[in-house]
């Protein structure tokens, strides 16, 4: 009764949207100056070819033309950020899962290995980039010196067009995990347990009820670091910066590194902007499609959501 | 049946171990290398610890680079970026989550929508507009934006807190005659105490290990962040790799030491982003 009192009347209503937008004021200011805004300007510079020193012209779409016809690095840079994106994706999420799910088993210094899985998230990136760099040399890092105390023969690491990838990869591994592993645990202690013994009273093993009940449980979850996982993934930009410049021979010109050396090192703003909107478009296809595909296989508690 | 658990528990625990060593082995890496003089750390076969430990290395690396200077800008750029993320983030949430106000849905659904925004989308134009206003090569790019709701993903997650208390505490309140304001900041805001310090939490880490968006607004070297200033050191000490390891543990150390008092509420803010979200 009192509730209905308080929460009635024209005038409160009017005074509650006031009140509301006073306090989201902030976050919609912040959208309309710092994502809005720049989204529309960046669409218009995207039309023209300025360079920063002299005046801008409009020449309509041919950066887009000139980005998908002639340009020499653009669909380079496509596939190799593609390649770095599926592999770290896929790779992170199975170790992640798989480390959580043993963790979940009542392990003994649950806490404890928790702690340390997590650790290396907290590592600034460009202080692994350093380390990586370092456990990478090709001729003292650690990693070859393994090789080379096993008489293996050493690798390039880094410094080869065909390794450089994979080793970003393991390196985005070490350092992306945690959250993800930090998550899928959180995820799997809330698998109502009588659904579990229901699959082992109809004779099932731990893959049954794997297949059964845990992997459906946790699918929201699996969902959610699915995109996240994406969206870090596309915005590599330190590594490439730091550890290779983009190469050797651009197998590893990631794409912001490219939006970077385009827009910030050779002043073709008008260019780089037209690339920032292909992320953009990119990354909202891939989004819509993702959530669509989800559709088949995220399973939310009380229906779909 | 017991022998085959046992071999299983064995299992787990050889496949978690090795995950960790995983984990650790660059990190003791690090700190191995850290210490060694420069003769150490280029033999072969690999020492596993220094037998003339330096750790005049630190000393040394924080003489060739004002690390002290970067560190206090990185502490100039922390507090008000803070501040502004734990004030701006909390009013939006509170606003989204219990007021009805016009068009609320649309703008809720941009919040979402902005998190998933690489943030290299808008990078252009907003380095036009700082510019165009003067403020590149100043802190303001890097502490203004945080004002404006601390990021969109900070706004949801208390939002999302926010939606766990019950409504009887603003009504009680409002039945006592408090305004929408002192309701927010005398009964809210110490409700979601949990949920503001992971918020807090997240974006030291943001800012401390941010190395893009230096990189671009901050071009004097006098300005430099820790982050910004560790990628410089690479560049020019990239041989002297004990030199680089030891100014690598000194920009891992704080966020590590923060980590371990914030434990308890980092792993229930990253928990809830993920599994209430």
């Amino acid at each position: 009764m009192k509730r209905a009192a308080v929460r009635t009347g024209k005038r409160f209503q009017t005074e509650e949207a006031v009140a509301g937008y006073l306090f989201a004021a902030p976050v919609i200011l912040g959208l309309i100056i710092f994502v809005i805004g720049p989204m529309i300007l960046s669409a218009i510079v995207s039309l023209t070819d300025w360079n920063v020193l002299t005046a801008p012209h409009f020449i309509g779409i041919k950066n887009y033309i000139h980005l998908f016809t002639t340009d020499l690095y653009f669909a380079n840079s496509l596939l190799v950020t593609s390649y770095y994106v599926v592999g770290s994706v896929i790779l992170t999420i199975f170790y992640s899962l798989v480390v959580a799910v043993l963790l979940n088993q009542d392990a003994r210094g649950k806490g404890i290995f928790r702690s340390i899985f997590y650790l290396p998230s907290i590592v600034p990136i460009v202080a692994s980039s350093a380390l990586w760099l370092w456990l990478y040399n090709p001729n003292f890092g650690l990693f070859n010196e393994v090789l080379q105390s096993l008489g293996l023969p050493k690798s390039k690491f880094l410094v080869d067009q065909t390794t450089v990838i994979p080793s970003l990869i393991v390196m985005g591994i070490w350092g992306g995990a945690g959250n993800t592993i930090v998550i899928f645990l959180a995820a799997l202690q809330g698998v109502p347990r009588q659904l579990l013994e229901a699959v082992e009273i109809d004779g099932g093993n731990w893959f049954h009820k794997f297949r059964a009940v845990t992997l459906p449980m946790i699918s929201p979850v699996t969902f959610f670091n699915l995109v996240i996982g994406l969206i870090t993934a596309f915005q590599v930009f330190a590594q490439p910066y730091i550890m290779t410049s983009g190469g050797p021979n651009n197998a590893s010109l990631f794409y912001v590194y490219l939006m970077y050396r385009e827009g910030f090192q050779r002043n073709n703003m008008g260019l780089a902007s037209a690339e920032a909107w292909i992320l953009f478009l990119l990354v909202s296809v891939l989004s819509i499609l993702l959530f669509r595909w989800s559709r088949g296989w995220v399973h939310y508690e009380g229906g779909n959501q | 049946m017991t022998v085959k658990r046992r071999f299983l528990r064995a299992l787990l625990y050889l496949v978690l171990l090795l995950g960790a060593a995983f984990v650790l082995v660059p990190i003791y890496w690090l700190l191995r290398s850290s210490v060694m003089t420069i003769g150490e750390i280029f033999k072969f076969p690999p020492m596993l610890w220094s037998h003339d430990m330096q750790w005049s290395n630190f000393s040394q690396s924080m003489t060739v680079t004002p690390f002290a200077r970067y560190f206090g800008n990185t502490i100039t750029i922390l507090i008000p970026a803070l501040l502004g993320t734990l004030l701006t983030a909390s009013m939006s949430a509170y606003g989204f989550a219990r007021f009805k106000f016009p068009l609320r849905g649309m703008w809720f659904s941009l919040v979402l929508s902005a998190i998933i925004l690489p943030p290299a989308v808008v990078l252009i134009p907003q380095f036009i507009m700082w510019s165009s206003l003067r403020l590149v090569n100043t802190f303001y790019p890097l502490i203004l934006p945080l004002w404006f709701g601390g990021g969109a993903f900070n706004v949801f997650l208390l939002r999302q807190f926010f939606l766990t208390i019950p409504h009887d505490f603003d009504d009680a309140a409002r039945i006592d005659g408090a305004g929408f304001f002192r309701i927010y900041w005398q009964i809210m805001l110490p409700l979601i105490q949990p949920a503001l310090i992971a918020v807090g939490l997240f974006q030291f880490f943001f800012v401390w290990n941010d190395f893009f968006l230096p990189l671009i607004y901050l071009n004097d070297p006098g300005k430099y962040t820790l982050a910004l200033g560790l990628s410089e050191f690479i560049g020019s000490y990239a041989t002297q790799w004990n030199l680089l390891m030891a100014a690598t543990v000194i920009i891992v150390i704080p966020p590590i030491i923060v980590f371990f008092i914030g434990q308890k509420y980092f792993v229930e803010g990253v928990t809830l982003t993920g599994v209430k979200g």
